[in-house]
């Protein structure tokens, strides 16, 4: 008996094999120019384009900085001082201490956390976004779940183009993210959530994130 | 069931041209998608280009298609996940039972997918027993007022924000019944925390996928609202549905058309959240589904390949071509009868439920060619329904009237003596009963055209006559 696989893979053949379009070539990449930049105008392309999508973009001097940064953000949008935090060192190791009046715990989010503060794998200028992956430091939930999602950038996160962060993940990984390799998620997050499903008004803050917030710290991110 | 009613277009169109909420909602949806598109085209000098960059990346999918299907399939084995070959609706929604019941599973989140309403999946499920909820927010409007979508990407684009707060007036009777909703942010506020416990509850999460991709196994979603990301990521299980010619070869060739979707879909840069998903919960994954699951729809598209229709298989649902017609301006979505409204539904649907049960679509076009010109894979519909036309007559579907009228037309064509006489005496006939007004209020035999507009009666003289002159006065070459 033949199976829905063999009579589907039967017709898209024969359908293939008489197509005008039978062994067309792949067109070539076509990479926006308005990415490629470096330096200061890929750092001030990032912030045009993250403020465009209704993010808020700051930037501090070193990693020392972001604690400070982050109780900053919170206390001027009277926001309560509880986060939660990847268990990834590029924030997890951060000195919270520093701060007295933030909470802090560490972990996937269960729903209840109103804030978090992850890392990125990759600031994206082209269009403002940032990418980031689920895995073993970075729990998915902590980039859906919370009402604030502040994210940390450092400067050598930050890349021009999407094809850049695709790079920035391959190279993690050998080179090749087949076979399993991809992180479970990998989202490219522009901005707040939104829906315009009502009325056809744009309202923020749908089922993610009501508050995109990104700290880019001009310095390297810490080695670990 | 989302039963095709094509075939109900005229009554259909009828009803929603003298329905005013309609009218108000298609109003708001004229004035804001097409500058919206056209804001975002003009800030990417490359737009252009990568729309034919975006078209010939289809049309090498469509020309490698078992080869990338193949490669997807065992690329999503190596991760930890299955792909389920579904050659029609029943097959698909078999399969999808049979998983949410392995998962054991009493309620299911949804995001939003066209392939779930295509195999009408949520009528399937809670005659089985399983409820389903939909999250996206006007999937949700429309699950509770027990409607269709109207648009592939805003599903409840024909309610107004009144209806919306009467529906959620009606079903939300646990809560305050003097709230006030009249800010719209009070709306979805409420929508957000009703769907937010639905979330943990539920065993499984199904969504749909914009693409998936062949070298790695992943599954694509593009969203706004960050639904499809909670619903794939509570549940103990995912199930992405999507079909056959979403295959995208590699990660990088998902970008090309990621730089076109958005930006002729809602006029973003980018969707608010793009998501590739690949397999299930890692070991050391803290969260994320412990089974993932991709049903592969046919349902007839496969037949296409390497046929004149093969072009309508580029589609990546952006919509555009919707919010740009004329006909659907007019009508909405519902007047279409099936799942996918506007121009490309006026493909689609024939191609998918049989010709005969969409007849009238083909027709429900100026072939005026705006949906052409904004197609981000340049998808040329005007042609594609003209084929329809044909296939119609051909196969004598057409209705009497209009064949008879072609017969007669074809028949004065084949004789041009005949032809100019009548054209001449037409158009004096014309011009008489326009009695020096320039139009014709009343027009024997079409009484149902100038019902709603006057007729513009010929100026002059016939094309043939001032050809002729001209020729003979040397003024054209």
């Amino acid at each position: 008996m033949s199976t829905d696989r063999d009579r589907m893979l039967a017709t898209i053949r024969a359908g293939v094999s008489r197509s005008n379009t039978k062994g067309a070539p792949k067109p070539g990449p076509l990479v926006p120019e308005r990415g490629q930049q470096t330096g200061r105008a890929l750092v001030e392309l990032f912030r045009k384009q993250a403020e465009a999508a209704a993010a808020t973009v700051v930037e501090v001097a070193r990693a020392e900085d972001v604690p400070a940064a982050v109780a900053d953000y919170l206390r001027g949008r009277n926001l309560p001082p509880q986060i939660r935090l990847s268990p990834d060192a590029r924030v997890n190791a951060l000195d919270w201490k520093s701060q007295p009046l933030l909470e802090t715990s560490t972990g996937a989010s269960d729903g209840h956390d109103l804030a978090s503060v992850t890392p990125v794998l990759a600031g994206v200028a082209e269009t403002g976004t940032l990418m980031v992956h689920s895995g073993a430091a970075t729990p998915n939930t902590l980039h859906f779940l919370p009402e604030t999602h502040i994210a940390v950038v450092y400067a050598d996160e930050l890349v021009g183009t999407y094809e850049e962060g695709w790079k920035a993940l391959r190279a993690q990984r050998a080179g090749d993210l087949s076979k399993g390799a991809m992180p479970r998620t990998v989202s490219f997050v522009t901005g707040p959530s939104r829906s315009a499903d009502i009325g056809k008004i744009l309202l923020m803050g749908a089922h993610g994130p009501k508050r995109l917030h990104v700290i880019m710290v001009d310095a390297k991110r810490p080695r670990h | 069931m989302f039963v095709p009613n094509s075939n109900a277009f005229p009554e259909k169109s009828s009803n929603a041209i003298a329905d005013p909420q309609l009218q108000e909602a298609l109003g708001l949806l004229r004035v804001q998608s097409i500058p919206n598109r056209l804001k975002a085209v003009d800030k990417l000098p490359e737009f252009e280009a990568l729309r034919d960059r975006a078209r010939d990346l289809k049309d090498h999918i469509l020309g490698h298609l078992d080869q990338y299907l193949l490669q997807f399939e065992e690329q999503v084995k190596l991760s930890g996940g299955e792909v389920h070959w579904c050659s029609d609706a029943e097959s698909a929604r078999q399969t999808i039972l049979r998983l949410c019941r392995e998962a054991g599973a009493k309620t299911v989140t949804k995001g939003k997918t066209m392939i779930g309403e295509e195999i009408s999946i949520n009528d399937f499920l809670s005659e089985n027993g399983i409820e389903p909820v939909e999250t996206d927010l006007g999937e949700y409007i429309i699950q509770l007022r027990k409607e269709t979508p109207s648009h592939i990407i805003g599903p409840a684009i024909h309610v107004t924000k009144r209806q919306v707060e009467q529906t959620f007036r009606e079903h939300h009777t646990d809560l305050e019944p003097a709230r006030s909703l009249e800010d719209p942010n009070a709306l979805m506020a409420e929508a957000r925390a009703k769907l937010r416990d639905r979330y943990f509850e539920a065993d499984v999460g199904i969504t749909g996928a914009n693409f998936f991709i062949a070298e790695t196994g992943s599954t694509v979603i593009v969203t706004n609202e960050g639904n499809g990301d909670l619903t794939q990521t509570l549940p103990k299980m995912h199930i992405a549905l999507t079909s056959i010619e979403k295959v995208v070869p590699t990660l990088d060739d998902a970008m090309t058309l990621l730089r076109v979707l958005p930006r002729s879909a809602t006029g973003q840069e980018l969707s608010v959240y793009v998501t590739f998903s690949t397999g299930p919960r890692r070991q050391t994954d803290p969260d994320g589904p412990k089974a993932f699951h991709v049903v592969l729809l046919d349902n007839g598209r496969s037949g296409y390949l390497g046929g004149p229709m093969q072009e309508m298989l580029r589609c990546i649902r952006c919509g555009a071509c919707m919010d740009h017609c004329p006909v659907y301006h007019a009508v909405g979505g519902h007047a279409y009868g099936w799942v996918y409204p506007g121009p490309i539904g006026s493909i689609l649907t024939p191609a998918l439920v049989g010709v005969e049960n969409a007849k009238h679509l083909p027709h429900a076009s100026s072939l005026c060619g705006r949906c052409e010109s904004v197609c981000p894979v340049r998808i040329p519909i005007p042609k594609l329904l003209r084929h329809w036309r044909e296939e119609e007559f051909t196969r004598g579907i057409t209705p009497a009237v209009q064949r008879s009228g072609l017969g007669l037309w074809a028949w004065f064509a084949k004789h041009p003596a005949l032809y100019r006489f009548a054209a001449r005496w037409g158009t004096r006939l014309l011009r008489l009963i326009a009695d020096g007004r320039g139009s014709v209020s009343v027009l024997p035999l079409a009484g149902g055209w100038t019902k709603h507009r006057d007729f513009p009666a010929p100026q002059g003289k016939t094309f043939h006559d001032q050809w002729r002159a001209q020729r003979s006065t040397g003024g054209a070459k």
